[in-house]
């Protein structure tokens, strides 16, 4: 049945794809599922969409040029559409639903007893109701928005030769110790600047602040990451220096951040050894997002029983490229491979940023 | 937990969509989310439908396509599927796999009521 109006003409849908006019089609195969948001039991909700995916039925997207798609929404005819009542079906056609709405081109509408037949030009298309429905075809990132304000924030750093590190992991894992420890020992060598990134309070970006190097605390309230934003509105408070270096300390947090570019060269992923030998495959995402894991309190690893082949292994199952480095912030283990490779990977990023 | 910023992603690229093609309602919505994107499926449904609420969005089918994990096998230098990020080769069983599709996050297209205009 049409799950546009219900009229019968078979598995079809409609619309006008990047401004197209799309055929009215029949279509045959494999269907697929079409869920409400808030139908009962989650569950139910996204698995049929997986096994759809899965379902490996070229045929059921078979376009029948690049502009048209054609789909089977069976389930939708049967179903009450509430949300297709609270605009676009009064007459008139405003999307305030007011009276001053002006009358709906009803040059489309072809009518017949007892049938209305909406879309009756060359689009031929079917309508429910009063209002026509249409397939827009967008293809829109999701993060677009994040991961345009971060070439932003890239090109900036680029123009200004501010080399900047995105360092994630859990909470508790050293961070920012071994943020003092390495602005310490780079003092003096190279401007330096610190982004904190935190849930609440300004305690990290005060123990940054003590080592003399100037550090903005943002605050992400309930926030579990930084966004690509919030460093954009963090950079003209801060008065970066030309070819310095920006270590961005983000939220505690082993999942979020690994989604969120915020325009950095590397992230580097810090895993303390008390954590577990098994984190990189626990959560996969941030060792995935990550250049270099440094391995920190390895001066516990007496008294753990942390397989650092072990670790090391699983993370570069996740990501073969990545590279490894074990430190200790605390006794400062370590610490000059640490310093060694942020001056190679700076010296790389001096070399390639267009400065323009 | 950063479902919730994907769904507010979501939702500013659906009204920014409808605004634009001057819709009268959006009915449905299509994501395409590939299998090693760090997204839980079940957490994006349920924060876009509090997104979704009070929005000419509400109440519209949401569905998620899934797009298939690939990865190149540094080993064999073949590109094989996976699903995991840590999922050996299937052809040679070596570990060094590097994803490289499969991470997709977008919105594909809209379902969207217009106002009577014809297609």
């Amino acid at each position: 049945m049409c799950s546009i109006c219900g009229c019968g003409s078979g598995e079809t849908r409609i619309g006008r794809l990047r401004g197209a006019v799309i055929k009215h089609l029949r279509k045959s195969g494999p269907t697929r599922a079409w869920h409400r948001v808030n139908s009962p039991g989650l569950e139910a909700t996204f698995r049929p969409a997986r096994e759809v995916a899965a379902g490996s039925d070229p045929d059921a997207e078979a376009p029948v040029s690049p502009d048209v798609e054609v789909r089977a929404v069976p389930e939708r005819s049967s179903r009450p559409r509430p949300e297709a009542k609270p605009v676009g079906l009064r007459a008139g056609g405003s999307r305030s639903g007011d009276g001053g709405a002006t009358p709906a081109d009803q040059s489309h509408v072809s009518v017949s007893p007892g049938h209305l037949h909406f879309g009756a030009g060359p689009a031929h298309a079917h309508a429910a109701g009063l209002s026509q429905s249409e397939m827009l075809r967008i293809e829109r990132d999701i993060l677009g928005k994040n991961d345009s304000l971060a070439a932003a924030n890239r090109t900036l750093f680029q123009r200004r030769g501010v080399f900047t590190l995105n360092l994630v992991s859990s909470p508790g894992s050293g961070k920012t110790t071994l943020l003092v420890r390495t602005l310490q020992a780079l003092a003096g060598r190279l401007p330096l600047a610190v982004i904190e990134g935190d849930q609440q309070t300004e305690f990290d970006a005060e123990r940054i602040r003590e080592t003399g190097v100037p550090a903005l605390q943002i605050n992400t309230g309930k926030g579990c990451h930084l966004d690509a934003g919030m460093v954009a509105s963090a950079i003209p408070r801060m008065e970066l220096a030309e070819d310095s270096l920006l270590l961005i300390e983000n939220v505690g947090n082993l999942v979020c951040p690994a989604a969120f570019d915020l325009g950095e060269v590397h992230k580097v992923v810090i895993l303390s050894v008390t954590e577990g030998e098994d984190k990189p495959l626990k959560y996969p995402d941030m060792f995935a997002a990550a250049d270099l894991m440094l391995l920190n309190k390895t001066d516990l690893l007496p008294y753990l029983s942390f397989d650092t082949g072990k670790a090391i292994d699983y993370a570069r199952r996740v990501n073969p490229r990545i590279a490894v480095l074990p430190v200790s912030a605390t006794r400062g283990d370590g610490l000059d491979d640490w310093l060694d490779w942020i001056m190679q990977a700076r010296a790389a990023f001096l070399t390639s940023a267009d400065r323009r | 937990m950063h479902e919730m910023s994907l769904a507010e992603s979501v939702r500013e690229i659906v009204l920014e969509t409808a605004q634009a093609q001057d819709v009268a309602a959006v009915r449905g919505v299509v994501l395409e989310i590939g299998e090693l994107a760090a997204v839980e499926t079940a957490a994006l449904l349920f924060c876009l439908e509090a997104v979704l609420r009070g929005t000419m969005a509400e109440g519209a089918t949401v569905v998620i396509e899934s797009v298939p994990g690939r990865g190149r096998c540094l080993d064999c230098d073949r590109t094989v599927a996976i699903t995991r990020l840590y999922d050996p080769c299937p052809c040679c069983g070596s570990y060094r796999v590097q994803a490289s599709g499969g991470a997709e996050m977008r919105v594909k297209s809209l379902d969207v009521a217009a106002f009577g205009a014809s297609g």
